[in-house]
């Protein structure tokens, strides 16, 4: 499959409305339930390269990234990129190296300039604010975590900290209380006074964690913030945004390349490749129904019971709702759920609220149990 | 890490220690001392700020600082020397920064633009000191070749001045690029089979003569007196055809020596308007070529600093100090 | 022009960003060269001497008397101009402030006999900042060296040599930081201002000195003013580097957090950039010393008038001691901001504790201070540096006689070597490039330069050629040319025995080192007098004056890059076996090889800088009109024509070397 898939074209069957809105004019159709998105991009485009804006809307940008550069020198990083965040959610984009996540995050605050389409954070159309609004809104509403930390060496933790405060203006005494305050949340209470290369690396990223945190975002943004730590540690701080993100409760965009992150701190995920989406949709779903091979190759080595959720194996009966046996909710994860079914005699119901989806039994647990023996065999 | 370098307690202890010790000696030291009490320059006359260009050469300077110790000791005046080449001592008569040149050689080329051009200085009237610009070989060389004395008889030796830089044919040495010299049109108009090759400076020139002399090698160059260094090496000038007036007019055609120089002392026009009791005593100054090389000898042979050489001569030769004095 | 910065031991060379290379194919390199110097030598053979272009020295070319004009008319308009009213007000503030500083600690003060603040004062202000801001090993070594100072008996020159350093130091900061800051943002700014600093750095001050004299007045402004130009654009290259060289991430998140322009500048790129910028400020001292001599030409105060006096009386020990101080003053500068850029991190960082203790310790030396201006003020033995003990005329003596016996020794085997030297590779290398019609040799150089670097420095050289016709000097410059090669390939062989011999033995860095510290410190006019002492004046004495200058730092980046070869390759060839030999010619040299381009580039930039210094001693050519030029009236615009040869000359060649290097100094 070499067409982009688009959002819409695989998200039938959705629990939610998020689909509403995708294509076409921005807010026709508020998302359900959710309100307002925090964050709604459309039609997004960043080509790099002398006379970039050149190549938009000619036959040119419909050519692969790599022809597209040996003709004319630039490279398209982002190509028509849409879609919306909910509030309270954490989003996942990944894709391998190269694919654009950092560019598109990036032109998110416009810390690079888009150089086509727009990006509404909060209501606000971001591509059209001034230098002043620009500024404004990266003081007070979003906040941007990054790979490298990005911390400065001069200054101490609790400045490094308090230093998004400092430029907003914050008098000192208000500041370093704020500071205060989000360093103990991130559990680095007693290094107040070190500077950066005096901490770990995941120390390090808890600072960088912290003076995001310290504005109280409406909006946090990660460019892969933990791929530069080891194993162990990278746990430790993905259980720790989950945690933040529990006790604070803010929408995130989170970048990453490793699947399994994705999957574990995803509410849903985008997939890029050369600077296009090649498909929206939460975690099981992606792992359920792989839009082309990319993204099956991507994520071929997922022990799938931990992520597909019943809602993907059930099937319909020939006759309808049973109406006897055991019942469960479609989001029961297959590996939650397996022992439930396999101990029920004969086929487990499977709902959605309310509404009957359709049945489960032993084989449908097993092809999936089974399928993983191979993949991780082979 | 920032342990190491902040002292602990007991170095702050002795910090103070030595810091009370410090201040102890500076005080005792200072109550043996003696007073200092301002000083009054105002001896009645108004002499005032004095500047006195010192080109680049010993003679110049014992001049210089004669006339500049004089100028303090006995008028009171602030002298400050201003070590310049001519040409930039020159242009400091408009501007300002200097009041006099006290060793002039000719300079027709700055005679003809400050002088007579924008009359910005004006001549203040021979020192004594008579200048001879010239050919000279090493002592050695004269003893051993009086006839090379003779400017006809040099394309007979012309090979043997050959040195790497000649180019094939005698090297003739010419000199500090300060001074306009004659030497190429010389070699071209008198059919001498010689290159001029330029030492860059007065130091090579008297370097390069000093060896000749030493080691007995063969050179000859461009050189002048008054200089300190003849009293060390007495180089001898070779005669070149006689100079007679205007011969000289025409710088390509030139085919004769040079003339002696009666070295005068050159003024700003405004110094000279001014009043100033320096410049009666610039006016007045005049001594003689052994007075001048006694004093550069002072400071080129026995190393002595050039005020305190100018100093002993002035403590010597009070007579002519007082003649200079005159009508200050 | 990439670190004629330099003047100092220790600095890491700050490098400009290495041209783009080009495809790059080494085996063809070397028969292209061979072939274009044949076609040269042929080309010699059969036309040499016709259209050489040569002038004699008297003589001036039109564009030459142009310029004599445009002085004159300069010189005219002096009297009129509003622009020189505006410049004499400059000038007399820059004069007013030097002359009030002086008077506070150099010379006697009005209606006193001695200066505001006396020998102890001044003692104790420059210990005590030297301690205050670089600690106490620092606070001793100037301590020493300022005691030098008087027991030298050059007190009030040194003095004034300090201040007049400081001086335009701080000048140079005002102008050249913010200069720096606005080339690293800008790159338009950038790409103006880059050859402007180049041509600053290359074109000699001689050149200049005239017109500068003629526009700032004789004295302290002019000397000021010509420091400035000349050490400036270190500063302002090193601060510019430093700037872009912030962190793009600490940038990024700086701006992802709403920070304005001036906020990030503040707070977080100056911050980042200081210890490079403290860097910049010591390279900035170092060449603003290297200008203490030629300062005197304008009647400069400071040391630089002692040196001249010195070398006009041929007084080798006189030279010696008041160029040596401008050593000392050298010294106490460089590692006083040295120890200071690596000091003021580790305080920042120290606890709270230790900023009081600090605290009390500074106040209690600040007391001990005042209290020494104090008595300074009251009593003359403070005051007045004591005149006993006078150490100079003994330590000048005995350093002319030790001068006089080596000198005395050697002198027949030196006048030996430079003969050869000269009759066997300058005058036929000379012949080739200056006997040549002008176009051959233009044209053999294109070719070169083409087949060494490729088509970009060939342009570059294109248009150097051009000027160096344009300006009439195209003979002189083909001579000069070859002094320029000859002392380069001169220190590129010597600096590569000395640095693989360094660098493979640390007993003999630990001897040589300081030598050559000291050698690329002390005033190049310091050795003129023994150096003619040993060579007649000629080409080949104004060559080794250039090797005396470019020979140090060249060693120590070969005997670096010796190190730094990693100790793995070197026991892996000594586990097979190879001799000394083998391994100094088959492992550290290759490995070295881009230490050793660098070295050749650098070697290169220093022998292009002593080509008027050359011109002293009888290197002729560019050299000497550059010197003549400044001293007599009518040869001004051959002078600056001169001058003007020279930077294309130096353009040209670091070009090529630049993207030859680019091209073939990896590994
Ligand atoms: N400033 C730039 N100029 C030109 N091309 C750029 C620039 N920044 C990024 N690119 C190109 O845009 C494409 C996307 O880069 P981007 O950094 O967004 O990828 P990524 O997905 O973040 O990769 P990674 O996982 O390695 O961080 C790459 O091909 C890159 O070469
Ligand atoms: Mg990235």
């Amino acid at each position: 499959m070499t067409q982009t898939r688009t959002y819409d074209d695989q998200n039938d069957g959705q629990k939610d409305g998020q689909k509403d809105g995708q294509r076409g004019g921005r807010n026709d159709g508020a998302p359900d339930g959710a309100g307002e998105s925090a964050l709604s991009v459309r039609d997004l485009w960043k080509i790099f390269g002398a006379r970039a804006d050149k190549v938009i809307g000619t036959p040119d940008a419909d050519l692969p990234r790599k022809q597209l550069q040996a003709k004319t020198g630039c490279v398209a990083a982002v190509k028509d990129v849409s879609f919306d965040v909910r509030p309270g959610e954490v989003f996942v984009v990944m894709g391998l190296s190269g694919s654009g996540k950092s560019t598109l995050v990036r032109l998110l605050t416009r810390l690079i300039e888009p150089t086509a389409g727009t990006v509404t954070i909060g209501g606000e159309d971001v591509t059209k604010a001034d230098a002043g609004r620009l500024r404004d809104l990266r003081r007070h509403h979003v906040a941007m975590v990054f790979q490298h930390f990005g911390l400065l060496p001069h200054r101490t933790v609790m400045d490094n900290v308090g230093f998004g405060l400092e430029v907003r203006g914050v008098a000192k005494g208000e500041r370093r209380a704020r500071a205060q305050e989000m360093v103990d949340l991130v559990g680095l209470a007693g290094n107040e006074g070190s500077f950066p290369d005096q901490l770990s690396g995941g120390m390090q990223q808890r600072v960088g964690l912290a003076r995001a945190l310290a504005v109280d975002p409406t909006l946090m943004m990660f460019d892969e913030p933990f791929s530069a730590l080891d194993p162990l540690i990278r746990r430790d701080m993905q259980n720790e945004v989950i945690r933040l993100h529990h006790e604070v409760g803010k929408t995130m965009v989170f970048i990453t390349h490793d699947l399994q992150e994705a999957l574990k701190l995803g509410d849903r995920i985008l997939i890029m490749r050369d600077g296009e989406i090649v498909q929206i949709g939460e975690p099981a779903e992606i792992v359920a129904s792989p839009a082309d091979d990319y993204v099956r190759d991507f994520v071929s080595d997922v022990p799938r019971s931990h992520v597909l959720t019943l809602r993907y194996v059930c099937r319909r009966p020939d006759g309808g709702d049973p109406g006897e046996g055991p019942a469960l909710q479609a989001d029961e994860v297959v590996r939650d759920a397996a022992r439930q079914v396999l101990a029920a005699h004969g086929p487990v119901r499977v709902y959605d609220g309310e509404d009957f989806l359709g049945i489960v039994d032993d084989e449908d647990i097993l092809r999936v149990v089974v399928a993983e023996e191979e993949a991780v065999g082979s | 890490m920032a342990q190491r370098n902040i002292r602990g307690a007991g170095g702050i202890r002795a910090l103070w220690l030595v810091a009370l010790t410090a201040i102890a000696g500076l005080v005792l030291a200072g109550c043996g001392g003696s007073n200092i009490k301002s000083t009054n320059t105002a001896s009645g006359k108004s002499c005032g700020q004095f500047n006195i260009a010192v080109n680049p050469w010993v003679g110049y300077e014992a001049d210089a600082y004669v006339v500049g110790t004089v100028a303090q000791q006995k008028l009171g005046c602030q002298v400050s020397y201003k070590n310049l080449k001519e040409e930039v001592s020159w242009q400091g008569f408009g501007s300002g920064d200097v009041d006099v040149v006290l060793e002039n050689w000719g300079h027709p080329d700055l005679v003809k633009k400050y002088i007579k051009g924008n009359h910005t200085a004006e001549d203040a009237g021979p020192t004594g000191n008579i200048g001879v610009i010239g050919w000279y070989v090493p002592p050695w060389l004269a003893k051993a070749h009086p006839d090379i004395l003779n400017w006809k008889n040099l394309n007979k030796y012309a090979s043997k001045f050959k040195t790497s830089e000649s180019g094939g044919k005698g090297q003739f040495l010419d000199g500090d690029p300060s001074f306009v010299t004659n030497d190429e049109a010389l070699v071209k108009n008198l059919n001498l089979n010689f290159k001029v090759v330029y030492a860059g400076s007065e130091t090579a020139l008297i370097q390069a003569y000093r060896k000749a002399e030493k080691n007995h090698t063969w050179v000859i160059g461009y050189f002048y007196a008054p200089q300190w260094f003849l009293s060390e090496v007495p180089m001898k000038k070779v005669s070149l055809p006689k100079y007679t007036p205007g011969c000289d007019s025409n710088p390509a055609k030139i085919a004769c020596d040079y003339p002696k120089y009666n070295l005068n002392k050159v003024v700003a026009t405004r110094f000279a308007k001014s009043k100033s009791p320096a410049y009666t005593l610039v006016k007045n100054f005049h001594w003689t070529n052994d007075d001048q090389n006694l004093v550069a000898k002072y400071i080129a042979a026995d190393h002595m600093n050039p005020a305190d050489a100018a100093k002993k001569w002035i403590d010597a030769n009070p007579d002519k100090v007082k003649a200079w004095l005159q009508g200050t | 022009m990439s670190t004629t910065v330099t003047r100092r031991p220790s600095a890491p060379p700050v490098r400009e960003e290495q041209p783009r290379v080009e495809e790059h194919r080494p085996q063809h390199t070397f028969g292209r060269i061979l072939a274009v110097v044949a076609v040269w030598v042929v080309g010699w053979a059969v036309l040499r001497g016709h259209q050489t272009l040569s002038l004699p020295g008297a003589q001036l070319s039109d564009f030459q008397k142009w310029l004599n004009g445009v002085k004159n008319s300069f010189d005219a308009a002096r009297e009129t101009n509003p622009a020189f009213k505006i410049v004499g007000g400059i000038s007399d503030g820059l004069n007013w402030v030097f002359l009030h500083l002086q008077y506070l600690f150099s010379t006697p003060a009005p209606g006193r006999p001695v200066p505001e603040v006396g020998w102890v004062g001044v003692l104790a202000i420059l210990v005590f900042v030297a301690f205050a801001l670089a600690g106490v090993r620092c606070a001793v070594l100037v301590l020493l060296g300022t005691l030098a100072f008087g027991f030298l008996g050059y007190w009030q020159e040194s003095i004034d040599t300090l201040l007049i350093t400081l001086l335009a130091v701080l000048i140079c900061v005002v102008i050249g930081v913010p200069i720096g800051i606005w080339m690293a943002r800008s790159k338009g700014a950038r790409a103006a201002i880059t050859p402007v600093l180049d041509g600053m750095q290359t074109m000699p001050s001689f050149a200049y000195l005239e017109p500068l004299a003629l526009i700032f007045g004789i004295g302290t402004a002019s000397a000021i003013v010509l420091t400035v130009i000349y050490a400036v654009p270190p500063l302002i290259r090193i601060t510019e580097h430093g700037i872009r060289g912030v962190s793009e991430g600490a940038v990024e998140a700086s701006r992802s957090l709403g920070c304005t322009s001036p906020q990030l500048l503040r707070k977080v790129q100056l911050p980042m950039a200081r210890r490079t910028i403290v860097v910049g400020v010591n390279q900035c001292m170092m060449a603003a010393l290297a200008m203490a001599i030629i300062a005197a030409f304008v009647s400069g105060p400071g040391l630089g008038v002692p040196v001249m006096q010195s070398l006009a009386a041929l007084d080798i020990g006189g030279a010696a001691v008041s160029g040596g101080l401008i050593v000392v003053v050298a010294i106490m500068l460089d590692r006083t901001t040295t120890a200071a850029s690596e000091r003021a991190e580790l305080l920042a960082r120290a606890g709270r504790r230790h900023v009081q203790t600090r605290r009390i310790v500074l106040a209690v030396l600040a007391v001990v201070t005042v209290v020494a201006i104090y008595v300074s003020r009251l009593r003359l033995s403070a005051a007045q540096f004591p005149s006993s003990p006078a150490l100079q005329r003994p330590v000048s003596t005995f350093i002319s006689s030790v001068t006089d016996t080596v000198v005395n020794s050697i002198e027949k085997a030196t006048t030996a070597f430079a003969n050869v030297v000269s009759y066997g590779l300058i005058n036929p290398l000379q012949s080739v490039l200056a006997a040549s019609p002008w176009w051959l040799s233009a044209l053999a150089i294109l070719a070169l330069a083409y087949v060494l670097g490729g088509w970009r420095p060939a342009v570059t050289a294109l248009v150097c050629e051009a000027v160096l016709l344009g300006v009439g000097l195209w003979n002189d410059s083909m001579i000069t040319l070859t002094s320029v090669l000859v002392a380069t390939i001169l220190v590129v062989i010597v600096s590569v025995v000395l640095g693989v011999w360094m660098g493979r033995r640390r007993r003999v860095d630990t001897i040589l080192r300081p030598f050559l510290d000291a050698l690329q410190t002390i005033p190049p006019f310091v050795y003129l007098v023994p150096a003619l002492a040993l060579f007649p004046p000629s080409r080949f004495t104004a060559i080794v004056a250039a090797l005396a200058y470019g020979v140090p730092i060249a060693t120590k980046l070969v005997a670096d890059g010796i190190r730094g070869v990693s100790p793995t390759s070197v026991e892996a060839a000594e586990a097979s076996g190879a001799t000394a030999w083998q391994m100094i010619a088959k492992v550290q040299l290759p490995m070295a090889r881009a230490a050793v381009v660098l070295a050749t580039n650098q070697g290169l930039l220093y022998v292009l800088s002593m080509v008027v210094i050359g011109g002293l001693v009888g290197g002729g050519s560019l050299g000497y009109f550059v010197v003549a030029g400044f001293s007599q009236d009518q040869l001004f615009g051959k002078g600056l024509a001169a001058g003007i040869a020279i930077t294309a000359l130096g353009i040209m060649l670091d070009r090529i070397a630049r993207h030859a290097a680019a091209r073939h100094g990896r590994v």
